[in-house]
């Protein structure tokens, strides 16, 4: 049933929200540390479980596909209820020290990267991509 | 009749947001066909079309909602709101190979370090040449300039004043909205096309919102890797900025 993707995504999303707010809480920091990326970790470690023992039929499948495929018009609706005017009548301050540090994290990236090796080839160039990706 | 369609909209405000953001999606796919030749992608067009609602939505409002404090687009703050942002975020893992990320957890780790480091001296310089001295100021603005959380938490903890604080949101917003924008133009530059490099850009920006939006406008594919380092990043910045970060300062001024 397709409510078993979406309780289990659901699932996932909460168990990894926990361990992120206790890890935040042990760090006394009041903020949650990595709570979405735990639980990324987690829905990829049972979903790879159950389709190895078979227990992922189809329906099941696409109540979390659904909100993969839903996630870039989410992410035009959050572009759309930024605080935009604000960003940009914070001065020239404000405008600057966002601006610097966009230009030098981008810089980083192929610094960090260093050469090209197998995990980084481009998508394009791989055969078989994931089943069920937007593109 | 023009009054109970729109309480009709605003009483369905979340299925309006669908529609709307629909009708978005539609043009700017076809405003990429056919202006662009498919050059900029659709989802680039999507977003700054988002971007420059919102601008237009704040202005008219004065709110800090951008379009969704316009009423009939309420929806869209739901839409767009952390909690179904993150729940779609975690869902783009799905079909993702444990190895991948695995072979470049140090790197991203490496990078989360060097993006919250990076990203706090760009604003402490710029705060040190607009003329702040005091050790708090310039560390609120520079905690803005990790992200727009990261800044207010840090200013609540050093007591800075409001209006550092505020400036320090802002200096977050627009590290977020340019990351938006500018990522899928340099994406290429930068050899943004394999799940290393969105690794170890999810930990060099950090900021959610701006990666999550810039990822999905330069290819959808490596959401999931440059989310998974990037939401570690917020955490990192709360927990640097006001201790270690504020140390570092404070021995120069």
């Amino acid at each position: 049933m397709v409510i078993y993707g979406v309780a289990l995504l659901a699932g996932c999303m909460l168990v990894g929200l926990i361990i992120g707010d206790v890890l935040g809480q042990l760090l006394g920091i009041n903020a949650n540390l990595g709570g979405v990326g735990i639980a990324m970790l987690l829905l990829i470690f049972v979903t790879s479980y159950l389709k190895t023992h078979d227990h992922l039929p189809e329906s099941t499948e696409s109540g979390i596909n659904f909100w993969n495929a839903m996630y870039i018009p989410i992410v035009v609706a959050m572009a759309a209820s930024q605080n935009v005017a604000a960003a940009f009548s914070g001065g020239m301050v404000a405008i600057l020290a966002g601006a610097l540090s966009v230009v030098l994290g981008l810089a980083m990236v192929p610094l960090l990267t260093g050469k090209r090796v197998e995990d980084a080839t481009p998508l394009d160039a791989r055969p078989a991509p994931a089943p069920g990706r937007p593109h | 009749m023009n009054d109970s369609i729109m309480s009709l909209l605003d009483k369905y405000h979340l299925i309006a947001a669908f529609a709307v953001i629909g009708l978005t999606m539609f043009v700017s796919h076809w405003m990429s066909r056919r202006f662009t030749a498919g050059r900029l992608h659709g989802s680039a067009i999507a977003i700054l079309i988002g971007l420059a609602l919102a601008y237009f939505g704040g202005v008219y409002t004065g709110g800090s909602n951008g379009l969704a404090d316009v009423s009939l687009f309420t929806g869209l703050g739901l839409m767009g709101g952390g909690m179904l942002r993150d729940l779609a975020i975690i869902a783009t893992a799905y079909g993702v190979r444990f190895s991948e990320i695995k072979k470049a957890g140090m790197r991203g780790l490496i990078a989360l370090f060097a993006g919250v480091l990076v990203s706090f001296f760009a604003g402490a310089v710029v705060a040190v040449a607009f003329g702040y001295t005091s050790a708090v100021d310039i560390t609120t603005i520079a905690a803005g300039a990790v992200t727009y959380i990261v800044g207010p938490v840090t200013g609540a903890t050093l007591g800075a004043s409001s209006e550092v604080v505020a400036l320090s949101i802002a200096a977050g917003l627009v590290k977020s909205i340019l990351t938006m924008i500018v990522t899928p133009m340099v994406a290429r530059l930068i050899g943004l096309d394999n799940p290393r490099s969105a690794m170890i850009f999810g930990g060099l920006i950090g900021t959610t919102s701006g990666v999550a939006a810039g990822l999905a406008a330069t290819d959808a594919r490596l959401v999931p890797y440059g989310a998974m380092t990037a939401t570690f990043y917020t955490g990192l910045g709360i927990l640097l900025a006001p201790t270690v970060l504020f140390l570092a300062v404070r021995m120069f001024f």
